[in-house]
């Protein structure tokens, strides 16, 4: 079974059912999608799933990526960090990198007659280019609850030239004078990284990176990203270490348009001194079936983030039924509720509590990791992602009404 | 032999887009003054999305005003009568937020100091785009009925037995209605409307639409 078919087992043939009639009202919208990664990092493993479907179902979709230097990626990064309340500033230089680089995309990126969606800042600026009787979506995938003003008064004047903007939580929205959707992002449960996998594939991963399968293993699987606080994730386990045998995993890989990936994996390195029990991996971006494998060995799974646009590897952990302590920002609260399917924190002594609370009570870490397997299987998978997205393509045709008959 | 209907059901599945309005709210003053412009479809999110994401959790949690005064406020004794509203009860979508209104007030006046939500767990106010199709399931005898509520979505069921009394303005739930009208089933179409769809999961509901279904098609043979 392969294509939508192959989710029914998953999500019910309705759901599946569903995607198909909305398909039937879309067939041959064009639909671009425009992001600044082709690997590495959500929206790319997103686009790269959705884009099949989308098709599938009738939606002449594509997906291009723009391209940019070192300093143009550099200044991203800065917005990415501001706009996730950083206090950091833009110069006149960081402008005008930025302005060129859309420039010189726009120049480059033949655009879509039909729907153009838009991902995230990097190429929000290729609104200038916009065609009459085209419909734009900007698709904001970034904690934008308190952004640095001025860094988002550069970036609105642009979003509010499109027809809809689309946010990952409700607390990320802005006063803006377009419409706001709300659209989680989703996992592929057929994905390596979320398919089942067989036991001794699992202990061969494990091993390979010389941890011991025999003993709880606590792992953070992200982006060596300051927002994550990796350091702040060793310290917790170090003071939980205190009273557990327990051994702490840090696992990621480096996105292209994070430069700032390398010198964090150094702090981490750093950090975890000589310990045995300590491991750092920097894994290549494809490595999809070891972090499956390394989720799946975890006796607890840690997603400390400071600031999230939604922390999809909260939702791949949970659909390996286990227990998660996740950092109670961004979008991670619709994922987990506390105590019920996963735990929240906010401090690094709290983290240290509940890693030695769950790995004392295996029974409770139990249940909440099966109420959260559930929790995912209804909201958080592809297939209702994708259709979200289908009801948005449809939407751009009723603005602003709220009960549309489509026949 | 199973009675053969005037006129098919045919079933229609509901799907539903989440608008953001950027309305929060910090305490119970800033909910009420948002709640008293909110339009049905809002209010319709906040007393109904709840049926649908937590599809596995019995007893439901209560509405989203309810979990917010509980969880958020810690105001137990207003969370408690928030959740103890009897959505079905109400014809309307207005009058169901006047009900929530009137309760909120009601509890304000015995209340000196408001109780403020910490910074980050404010109150959003959302809005449900619904979205109605026709899908390939139909049925014209009480089998072919019971049949196909065990195939349709959780959607579909929501839709026609509350959604489209609520927010389309019928009368009656539409399961009740055409089993009266086009098969006689005067009994059966009570016994649907007397159910509330609010203390079931949505495959608990499903299942006791069956049972009432296939008992009826079984006596009828």
């Amino acid at each position: 079974m392969t294509g939508l078919a192959a989710y029914a087992p998953f999500v019910g043939e309705a759901t599946i059912e569903d995607l198909r009639l909305l398909g039937d009202r879309l067939r041959g919208r064009r639909v671009q999608n425009i992001n600044s990664t082709a690997v590495g990092g959500g929206v790319a493993e997103i686009l790269n799933r959705l884009i099949p479907l989308f098709r599938e179902v009738g939606v002449d979709a594509s997906w291009d990526v723009i391209r940019g230097g070192e300093a143009f990626f550099a200044v991203t990064k800065t917005i990415h960090n501001a706009l996730h309340g950083q206090p950091v500033a833009l110069t006149d230089q960081d402008i005008a990198v930025f302005r060129e680089a859309t420039e010189e995309n726009a120049r480059n990126v033949t655009l879509s007659d039909d729907i153009v969606f838009i991902h995230d800042p990097q190429p929000a600026g290729l609104i200038e280019k916009r065609k009459p009787g085209t419909h734009w979506i900007w698709r904001c995938h970034i904690d934008l609850s308190a952004p640095s003003p001025a860094v988002w008064e550069f970036l609105r004047s642009w979003v509010e030239r499109y027809d809809a903007a689309v946010f990952s939580a409700p607390q990320f929205s802005r006063s803006l004078p377009i419409d706001q959707v709300l659209v989680a992002p989703s996992i592929d449960p057929l994905a390596d990284k979320n398919r089942e996998i067989e036991a001794h594939e699992i202990e061969r991963v494990v091993t390979s990176l010389g941890i011991d399968p025999s003993r709880p293993l606590v792992t953070q699987v992200s982006r060596f990203d300051r927002l994550k606080d990796p350091v702040g994730v060793i310290e917790a386990f170090r003071l939980a270490k205190k009273y557990n045998d327990c051994q702490l995993l840090l696992v990621g890989g480096s996105a292209t348009d994070d430069p700032e990936g390398a010198q964090v994996l150094v702090e981490c390195r750093e950090r975890a001194g000589s310990d045995p029990d300590i491991h750092v991996v920097e894994l290549p971006p494809m490595a999809n079936i070891e972090i499956n494998a390394l989720q799946r060995a975890s006796t607890v799974i840690i997603q400390k983030s400071l600031r999230e646009g939604f922390g999809l590897t909260v939702s791949e952990a949970l659909w390996k039924a286990k227990p998660v302590i996740a950092g109670a920002v961004g979008g991670i609260p619709l994922q987990i509720t506390h105590r019920y399917s996963g735990i929240l924190t906010h401090t690094i002594e709290g983290t240290s509590y509940w890693i030695k609370q769950l790995l004392n009570a295996p029974d409770f870490a139990r249940r909440l990791g099966e109420n959260g397997r559930e929790h995912v299987r209804q909201n958080f998978l592809l297939t209702r992602h994708l259709r979200d997205y289908l009801l948005l393509f449809l939407y751009l045709d009723h603005l602003g009404e709220s009960l549309i008959s489509l026949g | 032999m199973s009675s053969v209907a005037r006129a098919p059901f045919r079933f229609f599945t509901r799907l539903t887009l989440t608008r953001l309005t950027g309305w929060r709210a910090a305490d119970l003053a800033e909910m009420l003054e948002h709640l008293r412009k909110a339009p049905g479809s809002v209010v319709f999110h906040h007393t109904h999305h709840f049926l649908v994401q937590h599809q596995h959790l019995s007893p439901e949690p209560p509405n989203d005003f309810a979990f917010w005064v509980t969880n958020v406020l810690q105001e137990d004794q207003l969370g408690e009568r928030l959740a103890a509203i009897d959505t079905i009860q109400f014809p309307s979508l207005h009058e169901l937020r006047d009900r929530i209104i009137a309760v909120i007030e009601e509890y304000l006046e015995t209340r000196q100091a408001l109780r403020t939500a910490p910074q980050g767990e404010e109150f959003h106010f959302m809005d449900a785009v619904s979205f109605t199709l026709p899908t390939r399931h139909q049925a014209t005898t009480l089998v072919e009925f019971g049949q196909e509520l065990g195939r349709v979505g959780y959607a579909t069921i929501s839709y026609h037995l509350f959604e489209a009394r609520l927010r389309v303005g019928a009368d009656d739930n539409d399961f009740s209605c055409w089993l009266e009208r086009d098969l006689g089933e005067h009994d059966l179409a009570a016994a649907i409307r007397r159910l509330d769809p609010y203390t079931h999961t949505m495959e608990g509901l499903r299942q006791r639409l069956v049972s009432l279904v296939e008992r009826r098609a079984t006596a009828e043979r």
